[in-house]
């Protein structure tokens, strides 16, 4: 990852049109920064409509195309409805958020140092495990409960994000191969402990774990409102320290200057005195210490007890978050805050239009595709290609 | 660059690779010198690991069960101090003075060993079908192969593969779709040619638009997820008549199949297994043995150089990302014949362990199927495990091939270089 922020936007004050006039296209260019997610979310608006059009088989039979554009209108409408309108789609953006927001700070910290972070899921299974077991097993006063249970779950998160980190460093283990590995090898133990009389919960033969104590589960947000369907925590809270935190490590400290000037090119921060094994542990230690954040404030704040699968797919859809927020802290609060709106909407989207909630994922995929395509934006939406950047870049294996 | 760095370019080429090879015996670099006491470290924890574990087990006489009579016995314990010693001495060894050329060839009997160790273990007392685990092993492995053998053409010709789960899960889509309506045969063909659109699109991405290669990948696995798991549920849970083919019977080869251990294991497969076999060693004969072969590792290696040299670099890619596409797409359609349906997400994870058997493999086709049949073999054994009654959680042998790859890679994996274009895009003249 060279220089995951080039704005493209830079040159202002470039020579416009000849005749002094600025064009519809040139004001397009110029405000590219903003211009460019918002053709891309409507790029990819534009084909999941025909998603939706075509996989309506039963309607296309019968011609009714005037049933069809009904669905696609209420599908769209239920999106962001079910996002922001009123307190409760704002409580289930604020849920979906949470988590997608920590898992994406923990694949973008590894960008910023030219790593690849794909264990988000398997740091999240290992916090989750150890939050869950303060949150259960202790029935102490929610002040030291809770820091308690959410400080396992970091130093879970921590444990088995340094894992990589050594192994490359020291070994030379491509980080791909191992982060794969070891959410592998953590499903298995989250399996197995879930199955032990350590954690299973009494008089069940399933594997899942006793329930969190109340003095251990993360308070609710908007308890003030005396709504208990309301399941928004202070996770979320967490969650914005947390970018808070990435923010002011990356940008302010002399760490995150040297983290990332390994990303940008770690022969030449070798050659000017950094240690690039340190780094690269460090970078992974965070990373793990934002997921195992995440894996806490699911077990302990929406869930309340842990599963097999409660991390999810949320490691993966990190990724997502990462690339679109182009690993910037403002970047990815606002990618996670997109993606967590569209996973509460596509629910209401879903359960009022019968459109499955999987759209979501197709929205997500084009849209991270066509941010990461400036050119091809350009040439489909016809805007000049002057001060075409390539978009963000990262190096993979290689360099 | 010893400092880590990891699967970077060393820097110098297949030749200089080769000298360095034959001159190992003689000299050793400092990095090599690590490397052995890596392997010598993981030696030494597998002769800990069979002494606290397996030499602790219930005792009594494994009984493998080869042909339909044929068996032998052994005696789990006897075995698991055989299995220890060896590997303490092999670690000793590999950490005072190295194994120089033998390492491949030790490192494998090490394994084996260590793997019949660990199944006596498990069936100490019992009795255990050999051949057909080995059977089951093969046949896991299948569309791991498949997945890397796309992977290995993907990235010999300069371009990053993350998509390979995309590829399977679109050919594993497509072939239930299309085999649904046709039969499996077209369905197949159906997969190899929407795969290839989709490595066709990865390719016209990354080098018309200069996308990263890494985040076209990703999109395209997180699109064809979404796409199938949409169209799954939208389309196919209320019209099953499109999701549901004949599942693909084993095909007995004559005279083959009744050699005895090796038949039953190699020669009673599916078709994917035998068409697995043979394009490795198609694949490996190409890539290192025909013109074909030499531009696509030069396309990959130094792709100004080879369009100096008259290769036309962005066809080449073109075109072996399009066979790379199929090859894996046809690989996707083994879930179609194996499971006779579709089911959202069927391919769960497994394009990411082609992934890995790749680089673990080293970019070279065998050395995939090495890795995938360690794959495949650890699925098959977990199965077989869950079957007998043994007081082992499954989890951990779940677990166990995860946690051998990340061993084993950590002891060798320095040194392993990919191609050195790989993920630069590149201008033509």
């Amino acid at each position: 990852m060279t220089d995951v922020q080039s704005p493209p936007d830079a040159p202002t004050d470039s020579p416009s049109d000849p005749n002094g006039k600025r064009g519809l296209r040139d004001r397009i260019d110029t405000t590219n920064a903003i211009t460019l997610p918002l053709l891309a979310f409507i790029s990819a608006l534009v084909i999941g409509t025909i998603v939706i059009a075509f996989s309506d088989i039963d309607k296309l039979q019968d011609g009714d195309f005037g049933g069809i554009l009904t669905t696609i209108k209420d599908a769209y409408l239920a999106l962001p409805d079910g996002a922001f309108n009123g307190w409760r789609p704002i409580n289930e953006t604020i849920v979906s958020t949470t988590p997608l927001l920590l898992a994406g700070l923990a694949v973008a910290i590894t960008f910023r140092a030219g790593l690849f972070n794909i264990g988000g899921t398997g740091q999240m299974l290992v916090g989750g495990m150890c939050s869950v077991y303060v949150g259960f097993s202790m029935n102490g006063p929610s002040i030291i409960q809770i820091p308690l249970a959410v400080g396992a779950g970091m130093l879970g998160g921590i444990i088995w994000g340094i894992i990589p980190g050594i192994l490359k460093a020291r070994a030379g283990v491509h980080e791909v191969i191992s982060t794969i590995m070891l959410n592998f090898i953590a499903g298995s133990l989250v399996l197995y402990f879930l199955k032990t009389d350590l954690f299973v919960r009494e008089g069940r033969s399933d594997p899942i774990s006793k329930l969190v104590t109340p003095e251990g589960t993360l308070p609710k947000l908007f308890a003030f409102l005396d709504r208990p369907e309301l399941r928004a925590h202070i996770g979320f809270l967490f969650a914005l320290a947390a970018a808070f935190f990435f923010w002011w490590l990356i940008e302010k400290t002399k760490l995150g200057f040297e983290i990332r000037a390994e990303g940008a090119n770690s022969n030449a921060a070798q050659y000017a005195g950094m240690k690039p094994a340190f780094l690269i542990i460090t970078s992974f230690a965070v990373a793990g210490g934002f997921a195992g954040l995440a894996g806490a404030s699911e077990v302990l704040g929406t869930q309340g007890r842990a599963t097999q699968g409660f991390a999810g797919d949320i490691g993966f859809d990190a990724i997502a978050v990462a690339l679109l927020g182009r690993s910037t802290p403002v970047g990815t609060v606002l990618a996670a805050l997109l993606f967590g709106a569209l996973q509460a909407g596509g629910q209401r989207m879903q359960v009022e239009t019968g459109v499955p909630v999987d759209l979501v994922l197709i929205l997500r995929a084009l849209i991270i595709l066509f941010i990461a395509a400036p050119l091809l934006m350009k040439a489909i939406w016809r805007i000049s290609a002057k001060g075409a950047s390539s978009g963000p870049s990262f190096g993979g294996w290689g360099s | 660059m010893s400092e880590g760095i990891g699967l970077k370019n060393t820097g110098h080429g297949p030749g200089t690779d080769a000298y360095l090879g034959m001159v190992d015996s003689v000299t050793r670099t400092p990095d090599e010198i690590k490397r052995s006491r890596n392997l010598g470290i993981a030696y030494l924890i597998g002769a800990v690991i069979t002494v606290a574990v397996f030499v602790q087990g219930t005792g009594g006489t494994a009984t493998f069960n080869l042909d339909n009579d044929a068996s032998f016995g052994i005696g789990a314990i006897p075995l698991a101090w055989i299995c220890a010693v060896s590997l303490a001495v092999l670690g000793g060894v590999q950490i005072s003075r190295g194994t120089a050329n033998f390492q491949s060839a030790l490192l494998g009997v090490a394994a084996v060993l260590f793997i019949f160790t660990l199944m006596a273990w498990a069936a100490a007392g019992q009795s255990f079908s050999l051949t057909g685990t080995l059977h089951d092993a093969l046949k896991a492995s299948t569309p791991l192969v498949f997945g890397a053998l796309g992977g290995i053409l993907c990235e010999r010709s300069g371009i990053i593969n993350i998509a390979i789960e995309g590829f399977l899960l679109a050919g594993a889509f497509t072939s239930a779709v299309v085999g649904s309506v046709t039969n499996l045969w077209i369905g197949m063909i159906a997969a190899m040619i929407v795969s290839s659109l989709l490595a066709l699109l990865l390719a016209w991405l990354a080098i018309r638009f200069l996308v990263d290669q890494v985040i076209v990948g990703f999109a395209i696995n997180f699109f064809v997820l979404g796409l199938t798991s949409f169209v799954d549920a939208r389309v196919l849970t209320s019209n099953p008549e499109y999701n549901g083919v004949p599942t693909l019977a084993e095909w007995k080869i004559p005279l083959l199949s009744d050699i005895p251990i090796i038949g039953p294991v190699l020669f009673e497969q599916t078709i994917y297994v035998y068409l697995g076999l043979a394009l490795v060693a198609l694949v490996t004969w190409a890539l290192f043995s025909t013109k074909w072969g030499l531009q696509t590792r030069a396309v990959g290696e130094h792709p100004k150089a080879a369009g100096t040299l008259g290769v036309n670099v962005l066809r080449r890619r073109y075109v072996n990302l399009a066979v790379a596409g199929a090859i894996t797409g046809f690989g996707g359609s083994w879930w179609t014949a194996d499971v006779g349906r579709f089911n959202e997400n069927i391919t769960n994870g497994r394009g990411f362990i082609a992934l890995a058997v790749v680089l673990v493999g080293r970019h070279h086709p065998v050395g995939a199927l090495c890795a995938a049949l360690l794959f495949g073999f650890s699925d098959a054994l977990a199965l077989k495990f869950s079957f007998l009654s043994t007081s082992i959680p499954s989890e951990f042998l779940e677990l166990a091939p995860f946690l051998v790859t990340l061993i084993v890679v950590a002891s060798v994996g320095r040194g392993h270089r990919v191609p050195a274009a790989l993920g630069q895009p590149y201008e033509q003249q």
